[in-house]
């Protein structure tokens, strides 16, 4: 009973600041907002008894990617003045298309009922040797070509925000 | 021993790889020491395992790595060392030695020097793989790497456009051998269905095909005989082997004499399960062969540069031992390949001293009396010609007397002339060829006259190396009937047991002592009609201009080229150039042009969506987004 | 019809899921600002990072834990985006003063 609280409390809390990051007008308050939906869907992988990966998803979303947009936020001091509003008409085609891409992913996800639910077969499959252990053996390439791709990132970021001095 | 066979063609591998990376920063010593040096040892490797096969012939595959592998089809690295491949690679290796050796001397004040080294490494460490292969794709892969350095070596003076035409000429009338070749191979794949030797020379294999389709085995023949025309240059592709003395006079005498061009004589060698199979290809084989060695004997007569006579020379004795084949004499042609080496690398290495001491004159006519002055390239050149016009007991007389012992035992005598003549027209323009140069009065100009002098121990080691065993080579075959009532067998025969048939002709020491006096009777005759020409009358052949007749069509090599030119290139240009100027710019270029032009029209309409403004794109993507999930939806 | 795992059917998970990731696109359509616009993708990728968890959780059966895994990649690739998506705004702002979408118009032929 519990974690069904949980649940609809951290979803409530979820919907709420996601709709908060859209409407709020000052991007450090959207920010904000965001890491606030992160941690409940961080609550949400608690629930689900995927431990670590709740932990990782804080580290890297709330710890390192919101972080990066503070600091661009910042420095690019960003205020609530700089974006000016669209047309009420474009804002309301936003809200309508919203709605119906909702409407449409859950009437297509419908026939996930009438799968047989399996659980797994080993409860504790979210605590961190398991995970290991998966991701060493059966994704061991990707997780080394992952590699290159954050070397890769790393040198476009940088090569990016060099200054133009050729 | 026989597993570490590999070492044989790593060597010269290495010395191409550090010779190539290095260049500028080697020394020439160091070059020379590096180049001459990797061939050295292994030609020390292939003496041993010469001696291993001397005790055991039993061949030998060395497996080094799977290389290709696809289906049914696959293709080992790897290589067969028996008698035959042994003989080759210590001809290549041993002559190739000496050649570097003397090239070292003889390139000393080249530019390229460093290049010439790296090009003659990889040229054998090709050969050596071509002739250790034990399957036809390692043995193709050698077929060409040595077409390629031939092609570098004939154009290694690339400044010259001339030399550039003769290595282009050698490499695309190699091509269309190799093609033949090529299709060869797959003939074989096809109808024996492997292509390492061990399976398509299996006995019952072949006797299978030979029974159900003995077509196949023709074909496969021919085509593998055409790809040997163009490497041996045999008719109808022999044109570019007298080009090919643009290159170097060392790499004239190891490639184009020595070693490469005798690559088609050792296919066929190898191949000798298949062609004795093949009586129609055998023919076709001993009429090339011969034919080949009577035009370009004939040609040789009148020629007057140094190099192009021993060129023509090459030519028809490689006829000779095509012929050789083509009567099912394998071991006499090898026997022949042997001691040609020797005998045309020596003459090869002493035309190139007199280039040298003449300061780069090649024509007979400004020489002379050059005895006097380069004794030791006299000497050896005297043995050189004595041995290819087969006097006994020089090499080359054990060797011409088999294959004509052999020719005379399946075909006759009419046949058997025919290579009589080719060998007394040899004998005569060699004996030509040596008195024009080195007895007489020097004709050159004063300054050639003050220049002239004797080359360096290192060209003239290898010339007496090779006139020592131009001397003695030829007594490792010592002819059979003679032989036989002396004690002496035929080595050669008995070491080649293993990998070619030896169909031993049955003649009585009484008849091969009759065919050694007629063929001695008459090269001495021979022999005192040059002599009588060209050093007590002092004839000197005529100017170019002043030629008619006969003598002018020989000497312009029966227009060969010329008919070539018109018959092939000249309309394959045409055609080309027709195609280029309709297909190409018509109806490809245009064809291509309209649909450019096509989709810019249809286009232009469109592209007036695309307006720029990101926040209609973001709709688009997700309605289309949605679009997609929602046919999804109805699409069950 | 429907289990309970832990007291919350599967079908919640999937409405949550869906309105988060609707509540992305809608904020990519409905802002101007890039950083948001980039921050609504980020919701966009934890809305569907939720559903292979909750996934996972129903159905995973014997195939055991491969969806948390690839909720692991999806955030490696989600963090190098950011890194390269980031420095291309810096480079856009230093370029335009503005980080405004309707700026950037020249994305056409």
């Amino acid at each position: 009973m519990l974690t069904q609280y949980a649940f609809y409390f951290l979803s409530i809390l979820a919907i709420f600041s996601a709709l908060m990051v859209v409407f709020s007008r000052n991007p450090v308050h959207s920010v904000l907002y965001l890491v606030v939906t992160f941690f409940s869907i961080a609550g949400h992988y608690f629930l689900m008894n995927s431990q670590f990966l709740a932990m990782v998803h804080i580290i890297v979303y709330a710890g390192a990617i919101m972080v990066l947009f503070l600091y661009v936020i910042m420095m690019l001091n960003l205020n609530t003045d700089t974006e000016p509003n669209k047309s009420n008409w474009v804002k309301g085609a936003a809200v309508v298309t919203g709605g119906l891409m909702m409407l449409i992913l859950v009437v297509s996800t419908k026939s996930a009922d009438q799968l047989p639910i399996q659980k797994a077969l080993n409860p504790n499959i979210g605590l961190i040797s398991n995970l290991g252990k998966v991701l060493y053996n059966e994704y061991m390439l990707p997780f080394e070509v992952s590699s290159i791709l954050f070397l890769v990132s790393m040198v476009g970021a940088v090569m990016l925000g060099k200054k133009e001095t050729y | 021993m026989a597993q570490l066979a590999w070492l044989v063609p790593l060597f010269p591998l290495l010395g191409f790889v550090i010779i190539g990376l290095a260049n500028r920063n080697l020394s020439k010593s160091v070059t020379t020491l590096i180049g001459s040096g990797s061939i050295l040892a292994s030609f020390v490797v292939s003496l041993l395992l010469f001696f291993e096969k001397v005790s055991q012939p039993t061949p030998t595959t060395v497996h080094l790595f799977d290389w290709i592998t696809a289906g049914n089809f696959s293709a080992k690295f790897s290589f067969l060392i028996d008698p035959l491949s042994t003989i080759f690679l210590l001809v290549i290796t041993g002559v190739g030695f000496l050649i570097h050796l003397y090239s070292s001397g003889y390139m000393h004040e080249d530019d390229g020097f460093r290049r010439f080294f790296a090009y003659l490494n990889l040229f054998v460490f090709f050969m050596l793989l071509l002739v250790m292969g034990d399957n036809f794709v390692v043995m193709f892969v050698g077929w060409e790497g040595v077409g390629l350095c031939s092609y570098l070596l004939i154009g290694y003076w690339f400044e010259n456009t001339d030399y550039n035409n003769a290595a282009k000429k050698a490499f695309i009338m190699n091509r269309i051998g190799d093609l033949a070749f090529l299709i060869g191979i797959f003939l074989i794949y096809q109808h024996l269905g492997g292509i390492d030797f061990n399976t398509a020379f299996n006995i019952t294999n072949l006797a299978n095909l030979a029974k159900g389709n003995p077509s196949a085995i023709t074909a496969i023949t021919l085509c593998l005989f055409i790809g040997a025309t163009g490497k041996s240059a045999q008719v109808p592709l022999f044109t570019w082997l007298p080009d090919a003395m643009a290159g170097p006079t060392p790499v004239s005498a190891l490639i184009h004499a020595a070693t490469m061009v005798t690559a088609g004589i050792y296919m066929i060698a190898r191949s000798n399960a298949l062609f004795s199979l093949a009586p129609l290809t055998q023919d076709i084989i001993l009429y090339v062969g011969l034919g080949t060695a009577l035009l370009t004997a004939s040609i040789g007569l009148f020629q007057n540069d140094i190099k192009k006579v021993l060129a023509y020379s090459t030519v028809s004795q490689l006829g000779l031992m095509f012929a050789a084949l083509g009567v099912g004499a394998y071991s006499a042609g090898v026997f022949h390949v042997v001691t040609h080496a020797f005998f045309k690398a020596l003459l090869f290495l002493g035309a190139g001293s007199v280039i040298h001491g003449m300061g780069g004159e090649q024509d007979i006519r400004k020489m002379g009396g050059l005895r006097q002055s380069m004794p030791i390239t006299f000497w050896t050149f005297v043995i050189g010609t004595v041995a290819i016009s087969g006097i006994p007991p020089f090499a080359g007389f054990f060797s011409k007397d088999q294959i004509l012992a052999e020719i005379l035992a399946h075909k006759g005598i009419g046949i058997t002339a025919v290579a009589m003549i080719v060998s007394l027209m040899t004998c005569f323009y060699m004996f030509r060829l040596l008195f024009l140069t080195f007895f007489g009065n020097f004709r050159g100009t004063q300054e050639q006259k003050h220049h002239l002098h004797e080359s360096p121990l290192s060209m003239t080691i290898p010339l007496m190396v090779l006139a020592f065993l131009s001397t003695v080579g030829g007594f490792i075959g010592f002819p059979h009937g003679i032989g036989h009532e002396m004690g002496i067998h035929h080595w050669l025969d008995g070491f080649l047991a293993q990998s070619v048939v030896i169909t031993p002709n049955h003649f009585t020491a009484g008849q091969e002592w009759t065919l050694i006096g007629v063929a001695v009777g008459l090269l001495a005759g021979i022999i005192f009609w040059a002599m009588k020409t060209y050093v007590t009358d002092g004839k000197i052949p005529v100017k170019d201009s002043e030629m008619e007749g006969l003598q002018k069509v020989i000497y312009d090599k029966y227009y060969v080229d010329e008919t070539y030119n018109r018959l092939i290139t000249k309309p394959l240009n045409q055609i080309s150039s027709g195609i280029s100027n309709f297909i190409e710019t018509k109806i490809i270029d245009g064809g291509v042009n309209g649909i450019g032009h096509f989709t810019k029209w249809l286009s232009s309409g469109i592209r007036t969506i695309q307006t720029g403004n990101v926040d209609l794109y973001f709709f688009a993507m997700t309605i289309s987004a949605m679009l997609i999930l929602i046919i999804k939806l109805f699409d069950k | 019809m429907q289990e309970i795992v832990q007291g919350v059917p599967l079908q919640h998970y999937i409405w949550l899921s869906a309105i988060l990731f609707s509540i992305g696109v809608m904020g990519v359509l409905y802002r101007r600002n890039a950083i948001i616009i980039f921050m609504c993708v980020e919701l966009m990728l934890n809305a569907v990072n939720l559903m292979l968890v909750a996934f996972s959780r129903y159905h995973s059966g014997t195939t055991g834990s491969s969806a948390q895994v690839f909720v692991f990649f999806i955030m490696a690739v989600a963090a190098a985006e950011v890194a390269v998506g980031l420095a291309i705004l810096m480079m856009v702002y230093r370029n335009t003063k503005s980080t405004d979408i309707d700026f950037l118009n020249r994305l056409k032929f």
